[in-house]
C-alpha cells in the first residue's frame, strides 16, 4: 500500500504525516508513507486544500488532519 | 450579564481592593476573556455550518466563469466564509486559476480570506462594538474587491511560475453531507480553531489588560495619534512581514487605541498583519514570480493605507 501525504510543508501536513505513520505502525498494515511537497504532483491529484491523504493513488481526504484512528479505519 | 459575575468574582471572592489598578486589569482580563471565548464558540460554530455549504470545489465552480466585477465581489464575499490556512494558499490558488477563475478574481479571494473571517468579526465586535466590526468588514471587502480588479487589469498572467503537470480532468465533487455530517464538521472545526488560537487570545487580552491598567492614557498619541500623518503607512508596512491570526492581534489593537493610537492606524496594522504575511508570500513564491508577489503586496498595501486614512478621517 502506498500512502502519500500531500502538503507544502506546514505544521498541519507534518501532523497528518505523523498520524499516518502511527496508524500504519499500530495497524500492522504493510505500507510506505511518503510526503509529497512538490506542487506539480499535488496538483496532479486535483487537490485544492492541503493537507491531503492519498492511498494507492486515490484521494481519501483533503483539507483535514485525520487522526491516527481515522486513518487506521481507512487502511484496514 | 457576565460583568456582574466577574465583578463579584474579583472583588468578593478574590477580595481584590476596589479602585486598585491591578483589580481593574484583572477584572478587564477575566471579563473580556470569557466574553470573547463565548462569542468565538458560538460564531465559529455557526460559520462553519455555513462553510459546509461552500467547499473549495463549489466555490471554484461558482467563480469560474463570472465576469470580472461580479466575480471580484463574489470572490471577496466567499472569502469571508472560507477558511484559509497558509499552506492551502498554493493549491487553492492554482486550483482556481486552472479552473478558469480569472486571476484578478482569485486575488480578491486571496485577500479577503485571511483578512475577513468570523474570528476577526467576533473579536472586533466584542472589543469595539458592532459598528467598528461592520466597518472593518466593509472596508476589508472593498480592499479585496479593488485589489483584485486592479491586479486583474494589470494583465499579469505572464508572471505565474511555469511548471508541468497533467491537465486536471473532471473535478471530483465533494461528498454530499447530511445534517449530522455538517454538525460533526462544525464541532470539529470549532474545537480545532479554538485549540489553535486560545493561547493568542489569552496573551492578546492579557497584554491588552496590562496596557489598559498600567500604561498611561494618551501615551502613544505622540507617536501614532491622528495628527501624525505617516503613522498609517508605517503601521501598514510594519504589519506586512508580521503574521498573526486575527485572534492574536485584535486585543492588542484594542489596548493600543485606548492609549491614543488612532483607530484607522490600528486597523491598517491589523489588516496588514492578517492579509499580507511573510510565510504566505514564501509559499506563494512557488507559483508566482517575485514581481507579481510585489505587485500583490503593493496593491493591497496601498488599499490598506487608503482605508486607514479614511477611517481616521471619518472617525475624527
Amino acid at each position: 500500500m502506498k500512502i502519500e501525504i500531500l502538503g507544502t510543508g506546514c505544521a498541519k501536513c507534518k501532523q497528518l504525516m505523523a498520524n499516518a505513520q502511527k496508524a500504519v505502525k499500530e495497524s500492522g498494515v504493510q505500507a510506505e508513507v511518503i510526503k509529497v511537497e512538490d506542487i506539480s504532483q499535488i496538483m496532479n491529484y486535483n487537490v485544492m486544500t492541503t493537507p491531503a491523504l492519498v492511498i494507492d493513488g486515490e484521494v481519501k481526504s483533503a483539507g483535514r488532519v485525520l487522526s491516527a484512528d481515522d486513518i487506521k479505519k481507512i487502511i484496514i | 450579564m457576565i460583568k456582574p459575575v466577574i465583578d463579584w468574582l474579583v472583588y468578593e471572592i478574590f477580595k481584590m481592593p476596589h479602585g486598585a489598578i491591578l483589580s481593574e486589569a484583572v477584572d478587564f482580563f477575566l471579563y473580556d476573556t470569557i466574553k470573547i471565548f463565548l462569542l468565538l464558540v458560538v460564531i465559529i460554530f455557526i460559520v462553519s455550518i455555513i462553510r459546509t455549504f461552500f467547499s473549495p470545489e463549489k466555490t471554484r465552480a461558482i467563480l469560474s466563469n463570472k465576469r470580472t466585477y461580479t466575480g471580484n465581489i463574489l470572490a471577496s464575499l466567499l472569502g469571508i466564509v472560507t477558511p484559509f490556512c497558509s499552506c492551502s494558499a498554493v493549491p487553492l490558488f492554482l486550483g482556481f486559476v486552472e479552473a478558469g477563475v480569472p486571476l484578478g478574481v482569485t486575488f480578491s479571494f486571496l485577500v479577503a480570506s485571511p483578512m475577513i473571517n468570523e474570528v476577526a468579526l467576533v473579536m472586533l465586535w466584542g472589543l469595539f462594538g458592532w459598528k467598528i466590526a461592520l466597518l472593518y468588514i466593509g472596508s476589508g471587502l472593498v480592499v479585496a474587491i479593488a485589489s483584485g480588479i486592479v491586479i486583474g487589469h494589470l494583465k499579469v498572467e505572464g508572471l505565474l511560475e511555469k511548471f508541468d503537470h497533467k491537465k486536471p480532468g473532471c473535478v471530483v465533487p465533494g461528498a454530499v453531507m447530511t445534517v449530522k455530517d455538517r454538525i460533526d464538521f462544525a464541532k470539529e472545526y470549532t474545537v480545532d480553531i479554538l485549540k489553535k488560537i486560545w493561547i493568542y487570545v489569552i496573551i492578546g487580552i492579557g497584554l491588552g489588560a496590562w496596557i489598559h491598567g498600567f500604561v498611561p492614557a494618551d501615551f502613544l498619541v505622540k507617536f501614532a495619534g491622528r495628527e501624525n500623518w505617516f503613522a498609517v503607512p508605517l503601521a501598514t508596512v510594519v504589519g506586512i512581514p508580521l503574521y498573526s491570526n486575527a485572534a492574536g492581534v485584535i486585543p492588542l489593537v484594542s489596548a493600543l487605541t485606548e492609549k491614543g493610537v488612532a483607530l484607522g492606524t490600528a486597523l491598517s496594522f491589523m489588516m496588514a498583519v492578517t492579509a499580507l504575511s511573510l510565510p504566505e508570500f514564501l509559499i506563494l513564491r512557488r507559483v508566482m514570480k517575485l514581481k507579481l508577489l510585489i505587485i500583490f503586496a503593493a496593491v493591497v498595501g496601498v488599499g490598506i493605507i487608503f482605508t486607514g486614512y479614511l477611517f481616521n478621517y471619518i472617525l475624527r
